[in-house]
């Protein structure tokens, strides 16, 4: 009871667009200080011994990647607020982070292989890494077709939270294609794939593998690009509200119509 | 600044990231105002929520 009242209380739609409202400007602006910064820190560090220049991609790329899997993370941890919970809010994060998922998803494709190229020699290869977010891009393109393919936007909203849950499997499978998966203690032991993208270097259990001057301005520029997110996706929602309020109000009209109509029949 | 033999490749990521970024922004800056104004102009005609309505269909 004590959580049901919390979220009717300051997670309701009304509460959200006022609170939304008055920080999303100072989150916009932060998010462009910061990114800015993180930008400023990258194109001044020394560049790297093996290749060169094109290690400032990887401040794009690899912030992109992390938002293209973390909202679809956020996308199903919304779904199963809406499954099991029924929040009003939850269907309406779904939907509006769905395009941006799919934008930084686009961006993390694009800056590979536009990273790839000199650095592998080729564009693109079906390996393990690239094809599994590729298919990542695919569902996140499946959500937005599904939902607006069904007129009847409750069950839109179940079916398409169904699907988000169904394919957040692919997660873990990005992840392991690259550095494969040893648990002795549970006894699984998944090989890596073979494959041209190389492992994590930042995220790994004996610490970072890259050097300080490139770390701190991908880190920064990960946090600039995680609260630009964090932007994106509050307008996104307010739009969605208001577009949710808008069907309201016209369908209010239709019937208010249809009853002036019924009453001068009825005279 | 130097962006060295590879300068094309830096250059088009960072056109693809500006451009696709600057897309997002401006469809929802363009979609926020738009759902704004229809709903300003059904508020503007007196339509109001079937739930704010008082008994008989009669608006409040």
């Amino acid at each position: 009871m004590q959580t049901q009242s919390f979220t009717q209380r300051y997670a309701n739609p009304t509460r959200f667009m006022a609170l939304s409202g008055a920080l999303l400007p100072w989150i916009a602006a932060l998010a462009a200080a910061v990114l800015a910064y993180g930008l400023y820190r990258g194109f001044t560090a020394p560049p790297d011994y093996q290749q060169g220049q094109t290690i400032l991609i990887m401040y794009i790329h690899v912030p992109a990647a992390w938002i293209g899997m973390a909202t679809y993370a956020l996308i199903a941890f919304s779904s199963f607020g809406l499954l099991v919970f029924r929040h009003p809010l939850a269907d309406v994060s779904a939907k509006a982070a769905a395009p941006i998922g799919a934008a930084f998803t686009l961006l993390a494709l694009v800056t590979g292989s536009l990273w790839g190229k000199p650095m592998w020699g080729t564009y693109w290869v079906w390996d393990a890494r690239l094809t599994s977010v590729l298919i990542l891009f695919f569902l996140y393109l499946g959500l937005i077709a599904l939902r607006s393919s069904l007129e009847d936007e409750t069950l839109a909203a179940k079916l398409t939270a169904v699907l988000a849950l169904v394919g957040v499997v692919i997660l873990p499978f990005i992840k392991i294609s690259v550095e494969g998966l040893d648990i002795p203690s549970l006894g699984i032991s998944i090989p890596a794939w073979n494959t041209l993208h190389q492992p994590s270097s930042v995220l790994r259990s004996d610490g970072p593998k890259i050097h300080i001057s490139q770390l701190v301005p991908l880190l920064v520029c990960a946090v600039g690009f995680t609260i630009l997110f964090v932007a994106l996706h509050i307008k996104a929602m307010r739009n969605e509200i208001l577009r949710r309020r808008v069907k309201v109000l016209r369908l209010a009209e239709v019937d208010r119509a249809r009853a002036g109509e019924a009453a001068v029949a009825a005279e | 600044m130097d962006l060295g033999p590879h300068a094309a490749f830096i250059i088009a990521s960072y056109a693809a990231v500006a451009v696709v970024l600057l897309g997002l922004v401006a469809w929802l800056v363009f979609d926020g105002a738009r759902q704004q104004r229809l709903l300003d102009d059904l508020n503007a005609r007196g339509t109001r929520r079937r739930s704010a309505r008082g008994p008989g269909g009669a608006q409040r």
